[in-house]
C-alpha cells in the first residue's frame, strides 16, 4: 500500500539526538527570557556556605580550608539532589495542564522527553556549582581544575539519573501533587543524611554506616571530594562514576518505561 | 483503501480495568474517513468519543481491532501517524511557562522544520488567529479563547493533512466558540484539511460537521449527515392546538390516517407527531381536519434537532445522558481514565 508514501520523504523520523536537543532548547527558553528564576535558586547553596559551614569549620577544630575542602564537593552535589529530584512536578504540572499529552502526539523519541527534559536542569546547576566554587575559592578552598571539570561532568550524570527518576514518579502520581512531595520528600533527606554531604558519617552508629554503603548518593559525594582534591585517578572515583552511571542507566530506564505508559 | 482514505478503523476495542472489573470503553468501532471531510463524532461525556480519538492519535493502544491513519498503522507504525497529524486535546497544549511564539517555534522544530521555516509557519498562524498582540506572552497570561486558539496554531504547525480536535470549543464563551469556529472552517477551505473532532454540542455539529458519527456507551450509532439523521431518525415535530380535549380526541384519529407515524395526544387539547417533511403534512392535516368539522386553533411544525435523533436513538436526550454520565458511573470512571485527571478515589489515600 503506497497511500501517502508521496509524503513521507518531508515527514520526520524520531532522531534521539536531535529531538533531545529540542527539548533542551524548549525547556530552557523560559529561563533564558527570565534568569531572575536562577538567581533566587542561587540562595539556598549559598545559605549553607555562609551558615552552616562556619559551624562545621568550629566544631571540627580543623582549619577552614580544610573544612571547605571537605564541605563545598558535599553542597555541589545537594544542589543537584534538591534541583532535579523535584524536576518531577514541572513534569506533573504539564500533565495537568495538557501540554505533556500534546509532546507525545509529537513524533518524537520517548527517551528525549526525558534527556532533554533532565539536561536542561543540569545546565543553570553547572552555573551554580562554578559560582559556589569561586565563593569559596578565598575563603581557602584550593580548586584543581582538571578535576573541577571532572567532577561537574559526574553530577551532571548523576542529575540525568535522579531527574528521570523524578520524572518516573511524576508519571506514577498522576494529578496527586501531595503522593508526588510525599514521597519525594521521604526519600530525599535519607538519602542526604547517609551519604556524609552535610557531616561525616565516620562518627555515626555502625548500622548508619552500613546503609550508607549502599547508598549511590554517598559514592558520588566520596567521588566529588576526591576530584576536588586533585585526586584523579583514586578508586573513589571509579565508584562514585559507577554509581552515577548506574543510577542513570536505572533512572532512564524506569522513565522511558513510565513515559510509554503513560497513558 | 484508497489513496484519499485517511481513517480507516476496523473493530477498533478498548477495555480498562476499573476497580477490579474490567469496562469496555470503545466497543467494536468501525468506519472509514475521506480526505477533505469534516466529521463531528457527537455524543454524552463517557461515551468513548475521547478515548477513540486517542487510540487514532496513538496516546493509548486499542485492546483489540486496528486503525490506519494518514496511511500508518497506529500500533506499529505510531511514530509514522504522529509525523502526519495535526492534535487538539481537551486541555492546554502550550506549557504556561513558555510564551507564545517560543512555543510555536518549539512545536515547529518537534515536527522536522528548520528554525527559519518555524519562524515563518510561527508569525503567520499568529497572525492568522489574531493572536499578534499576546505572541511574546506567556500562555498562562491568555484568556481561554486565546489559549484554545493557540492550541489550534500548535496543531496546525506542521500543516497536517489530518486535524483531530477533542471537544475545541468547551469552556468557551458563545463569541469565542464561534470565533474559533470561523477558524477551523477557513482552514479546511484553504487547505482542504481533513478534520475529525468530537463535541458534545449537538448545535455545533449540526451547523458545521458534514457528516456527524453518534456514540452512545461505547458504540457507534448512528452516521449519516446531520440532515439525513434528522430526516430518517426524528422527523419534524407537528403539533396542532384545539379549542377541547374532546376535538383533539377525534383530531387522533383523522391525522392518523395521514401518515404511518404515531400520533399521541399531548397536553389538555393538542395533538402531535414526528414526521419527515411535516410542513407538508401540517397543511394537509388542517384541510383534512376541517372537512370532518374540527377547527384548528394553532398549529406548528418544528424541524428536528440532533437532540431529538439522540432521543429516537437512545430513548433519552442527550442532556439526560450528560447528567448521569454516559449510562453509569463505571463507564464515567472510565473516561476519567482516559484523560490526565483520574478522580482520586477513596481507596488511594
Amino acid at each position: 500500500m503506497t497511500t501517502t508514501e508521496t509524503q513521507s520523504d518531508r515527514v520526520v523520523r524520531p532522531t534521539p539526538s536531535r529531538d533531545t536537543w529540542n527539548v533542551f532548547t524548549r525547556e530552557l527558553r523560559p529561563v533564558v527570557r527570565d534568569p531572575f528564576t536562577l538567581i533566587f535558586s542561587l540562595v539556598q547553596p549559598l545559605v549553607f556556605l555562609g551558615l552552616f559551614a562556619p559551624l562545621l569549620i568550629g566544631s571540627s577544630g580543623a582549619p577552614a580550608s580544610e573544612t571547605l575542602q571537605w564541605f563545598v564537593p558535599g553542597v555541589l552535589v545537594m544542589i543537584v539532589l534538591f534541583g532535579t529530584g523535584a524536576v518531577g512536578s514541572n513534569l506533573q504540572y504539564e500533565m495537568m495542564t495538557g501540554s505533556h499529552e500534546r509532546t507525545l502526539v509529537a513524533p518524537l523519541a520517548r527517551s528525549s522527553l526525558l534527556v532533554g527534559r533532565a539536561l536542561k536542569e543540569i545546565a543553570p546547576i553547572v552555573v551554580q556549582a562554578l559560582l559556589i566554587v569561586l565563593i569559596a575559592w578565598p575563603f581557602g578552598f584550593t580548586i584543581h581544575w582538571g578535576g573541577l571539570v571532572l567532577g561537574l561532568a559526574l553530577l551532571a550524570v548523576f542529575g540525568v539519573g535522579l531527574g528521570s527518576l523524578s520524572y518516573s514518579l511524576a508519571l506514577a502520581t498522576k494529578d496527586r501533587e501531595w503522593l508526588f512531595w510525599g514521597v519525594q520528600q521521604t526519600l530525599i533527606f535519607p538519602l542526604l543524611i547517609l551519604s556524609g554531604m552535610l557531616l561525616p558519617l565516620e562518627q555515626g552508629p555502625g548500622w548508619m554506616r552500613a546503609v550508607s554503603t549502599v547508598n549511590p548518593v554517598n559514592w558520588v559525594v566520596q567521588a566529588e571530594r576526591a576530584l576536588f582534591a586533585g585526586d584523579l585517578g583514586s578508586m573513589t572515583v571509579l565508584w562514585g562514576w559507577l554509581a552515577a552511571l548506574a543510577l542513570a542507566a536505572v533512572g532512564l530506564a524506569v522513565g522511558i518505561r513510565a513515559i510509554r505508559r503513560s497513558n | 483503501m484508497t489513496n484519499d482514505t485517511m481513517i480507516d478503523a476496523e473493530g477498533l476495542t478498548k477495555r480498562f480495568t476499573v476497580k477490579k472489573k474490567t469496562v469496555e470503553a470503545v466497543t467494536d468501532l468501525s468506519f472509514t474517513v475521506s480526505r477533505g471531510e469534516l466529521v463531528a463524532f457527537l455524543g454524552p461525556n463517557g461515551a468513548g468519543k475521547s478515548t477513540s480519538l486517542r487510540m487514532l492519535t496513538t496516546l493509548v493502544p486499542p485492546s483489540s481491532g486496528r486503525a490506519r491513519v494518514v496511511g500508518h498503522d497506529i500500533h506499529r507504525e505510531a511514530a509514522a501517524v504522529r509525523a502526519r497529524i495535526g492534535y487538539v486535546g481537551q486541555l492546554t497544549s502550550g506549557s504556561f511557562a513558555q510564551r507564545v511564539r517560543d512555543e510555536l517555534i518549539s512545536q515547529g522544530a518537534f515536527y522536522g522544520m528548520p528554525a527559519s521555516a518555524a519562524k515563518v509557519r510561527a508569525d503567520e498562524l499568529v497572525e492568522s488567529l489574531d493572536l499578534t498582540p499576546f505572541a511574546t506572552r506567556t500562555v498562562q497570561q491568555l484568556s481561554g479563547g486565546q489559549k484554545r486558539r493557540l492550541d489550534i496554531a500548535l496543531g496546525l504547525m506542521h500543516a497536517p493533512p489530518l486535524l483531530f480536535l477533542d471537544e475545541p470549543s468547551t469552556g468557551l464563551d458563545p463569541q469565542s466558540r464561534s470565533n474559533l469556529w470561523q477558524h477551523i472552517l477557513d482552514l479546511r477551505q484553504q487547505h482542504g484539511t481533513t478534520v475529525f473532532l468530537t463535541t458534545h454540542y449537538l448545535e455545533e455539529a449540526d451547523r458545521y460537521a458534514e457528516r456527524v458519527m453518534v456514540m452512545d456507551r461505547g458504540r457507534l450509532i448512528a452516521d449519516d449527515t446531520a440532515a439525513n439523521l434528522k430526516a430518517k431518525l426524528a422527523g419534524d415535530v407537528v403539533t396542532l392546538g384545539f379549542a377541547s380535549a374532546e376535538e383533539a380526541e377525534r383530531a387522533v384519529g383523522v391525522v392518523q390516517g395521514l401518515t404511518d407515524r404515531e400520533v399521541r395526544r399531548e397536553g389538555e387539547a393538542s395533538v402531535t407527531l414526528a414526521a419527515p417533511e411535516g410542513d407538508a403534512l401540517l397543511p394537509a392535516a388542517v384541510r383534512a381536519l376541517d372537512a370532518v368539522g374540527l377547527r384548528v386553533d394553532r398549529a406548528t411544525a418544528v424541524p428536528p434537532t440532533l437532540d431529538d435523533v439522540f432521543l429516537a436513538l437512545t430513548g433519552r436526550t442527550l442532556r439526560e445522558a450528560h447528567e448521569t454520565g454516559g449510562g453509569d458511573d463505571e463507564e464515567q470512571a472510565t473516561e476519567n481514565l482516559t484523560t490526565e485527571n483520574p478522580q482520586p478515589t477513596g481507596a488511594e489515600r
